[in-house]
């Protein structure tokens, strides 16, 4: 009984909580890595397209719980979803036009594109911070939980419960989904494979008759699916703050080169490497073991080897140990 | 067909080409040969559109196409090959040559969800046009290798078959040459001259291979640092007193004698 009890916490804390941030963050390093594979630049300014398409979801989100539109047991968001990812595309394609275009013409260093990127981040970030505001914002709404710690204690009658949102579900669910229909986009359809075409080798691909702005179109109209998508669900499951998003930025980029950075499978390798040891880190494992140890060796502290204050510390050495072993990741990327 | 007018491509203060002026005319194999750095791949790449010429003009077929994107000129009929073979490694034989043809329906969104159909029917089409050419070439026993598996001179008849998937006015070969054994460069001969001959393609060829040069071309031009030398036959070309320089480098002695 012990045993399933340290079992029922192990997966309460660190394996629900682990599946539903690794989900967040493939989807973000999967935006990450398409503009690096096809783009050919670190987009800094990732974290902070998330947090604008979020921000378009939310306030969609309350214009409809305002009408009273909701779908039911699922949080409104959903609803909103697609009119965001609209939204965030025509201001991406609206920055591409504006600001990247200029760039791509002038066959600037990558890293100019990168500086580039990064005021491209500023601007979203104030912009986000000037109509939402810059505090902690609620849009979630529906049924809070699949099921509860309590009903889960009810149903097995163990002492510890395992609770799992309905955000998280929903973020599981809907990574799947998106990642499945990203897979069959990009192998399957010839649209996909001009983007990988590009991506193996620009200049074959420019001889080949495949249009760079047409491919270009596509992928901005994928990232802003992706980042607005990954969003959302990190604002369901925890809280929607602009200056989290932009945290956020590292352990994305920590899981895209982690994984490779060009490769989509990479990408979801890696996030999902990242936020497992993000939380298996920084959990504290006095509990179980109280239930596993016998008495006399039952932990007095908290058994937490960091501090959750520490936690991007952790993104970042699995970076530099994979780099070190493995220079273009674990599924092998492009090398810069 | 193909009219270069004065060229110049300068990097910084090195001019690769200096000043280029050639024709190439239609239905002809035209050489290009020239010592190494005589500027042949870079006046390659400013046809191409690759490059952006400091001066100078490209015009085909009396229409001016200087600095034109490569997939524009491409949708002309203006293809070329690389030097150094490139090809989408991940992806199949097939599917390298499936990719050729620009425009086709599967590549707007739109039609990737409600035109199925279509694509579907566009794309059997495009893979029985694929295998055709890979029969031409040789090589249909590779047909479902992963490109990137396949050896330099079999990556260089796949360039060639790429020009095969679409009608093509005129092709330009970077040294198809260039790391192939006798057996399959002969193969890629015979492969140039059928296209010349059935499907009335214009050809022109950069290659260091003289009997490659001399069994296809004719006429052949001679570059040497940026500038066009000489134009004739092989023989006229091998004759030229001034190629021989650029080759051999004899320069010093005769300009001791002529005094320039």
């Amino acid at each position: 009984m012990d045993y399933l009890n340290a079992l029922a916490a192990i997966a309460n804390y660190i394996l629900v909580p682990g599946m539903a941030y690794g989900a967040q963050l493939a989807l973000g390093a999967l935006g990450v890595t398409l503009v690096y594979g096809i783009l050919r630049f670190s987009n800094f300014a990732h974290g902070d397209t998330m947090a604008f398409g979020t921000m378009f979801v939310i306030l969609i989100t309350w214009a409809m719980q305002r009408v009273g539109i909701n779908a039911g047991p699922l949080p409104t968001a959903l609803l909103a979803l697609p009119f965001g990812i609209a939204l965030t595309g025509l201001v991406l394609l609206g920055t591409d036009r504006v600001v990247y275009r200029f760039y791509r013409k002038a066959r600037v260093k990558p890293v100019v594109f990168v500086m580039v990127s990064l005021g491209v981040m500023f601007i979203m970030n104030g912009l986000t911070r000037f109509i939402i505001g810059p505090g902690d914002q609620r849009f979630g709404d529906g049924e809070r939980f699949i099921i509860s710690a309590r009903t889960f204690k009810e149903l097995t009658g163990l002492r510890e419960g395992i609770a799992i949102k309905t955000s998280q579900g929903i973020t599981v669910i809907t990574a799947v989904i998106v990642v499945a229909l990203l897979f069959w986009f990009l192998n399957k359809t010839r649209t996909g494979k001009s983007m990988r075409a590009f991506s193996d080798n620009e200049d074959l691909a420019l001889l080949s008759g495949i249009n760079p702005e047409r491919v270009v179109l596509y992928t901005w109209l994928i990232v802003a699916g992706l980042a607005t998508i990954a969003g959302t669900l990190y604002g369901l499951d925890k809280s929607f703050k602009p200056f989290t998003y932009f945290q956020l930025l590292l352990p994305i980029f920590a899981s895209a080169i982690v994984g490779g950075l060009g490769s989509p499978l990479g990408a979801i390798a890696g996030g999902f490497v990242i936020a497992f040891s993000e939380v298996t880190v920084t959990y504290a494992f006095k509990k179980v073991g109280n239930y596993v140890l016998p008495e006399s060796l039952a932990p007095d502290s908290l058994v937490q080897l960091m501090s959750t204050d520490y936690k991007f510390a952790v993104s970042f050495s699995i970076l530099i140990i994979v780099l070190l072993f493995k220079p273009t990741g674990l599924f092998k990327g492009q090398s810069v | 067909m193909i009219e270069v007018h004065d060229i110049h491509k300068h990097f910084g203060g090195f001019h690769a080409v200096d000043g280029a002026t050639l024709q190439i005319a239609e239905g002809s194999i035209t050489g290009l040969i020239g010592p190494n750095g005589a500027g042949k791949t870079t006046l390659f790449n400013v046809i191409a559109g690759v490059l952006k010429p400091t001066s100078g003009r490209v015009t085909m077929a009396g229409e001016d196409i200087t600095g034109l994107p490569p997939h524009e000129l491409f949708s002309k009929g203006l293809l070329r090959t690389f030097q150094i073979a490139h090809e989408f490694t991940s992806m199949s034989v097939r599917e390298n040559l499936m990719m050729v043809p620009g425009g086709q329906t599967g590549e707007a969104l739109w039609n990737t969800w409600f035109g199925r159909k279509r694509i579907a029917d566009e794309e059997r089409a495009l893979a029985a046009k694929a295998d055709e050419v890979l029969e031409f070439l040789t090589i249909d026993h590779l047909t479902h290798e992963r490109a990137g598996n396949l050896s330099g001179g079999q990556k260089k008849l796949l360039e060639l078959g790429r020009t095969m998937m679409v009608d093509a006015r005129i092709v330009f070969l970077d040294e198809v040459g260039a790391g192939v054994n006798r057996t399959l460069l002969n193969t890629i001969g015979d492969a140039i001259i059928r296209l010349n001959k059935e499907r009335g393609y214009t050809f022109c060829v950069i290659e260091h291979d003289m009997d490659f040069i001399g069994r296809l071309c004719d006429p052949v031009i001679c570059m040497a640092e940026g500038k066009v030398l000489a134009e004739g036959t092989l023989e006229e070309i091998k004759a030229n007193e001034q190629v021989i320089e650029a080759y051999l480098g004899t320069g010093l002695k005769n300009k001791a004698k002529t005094g320039t």
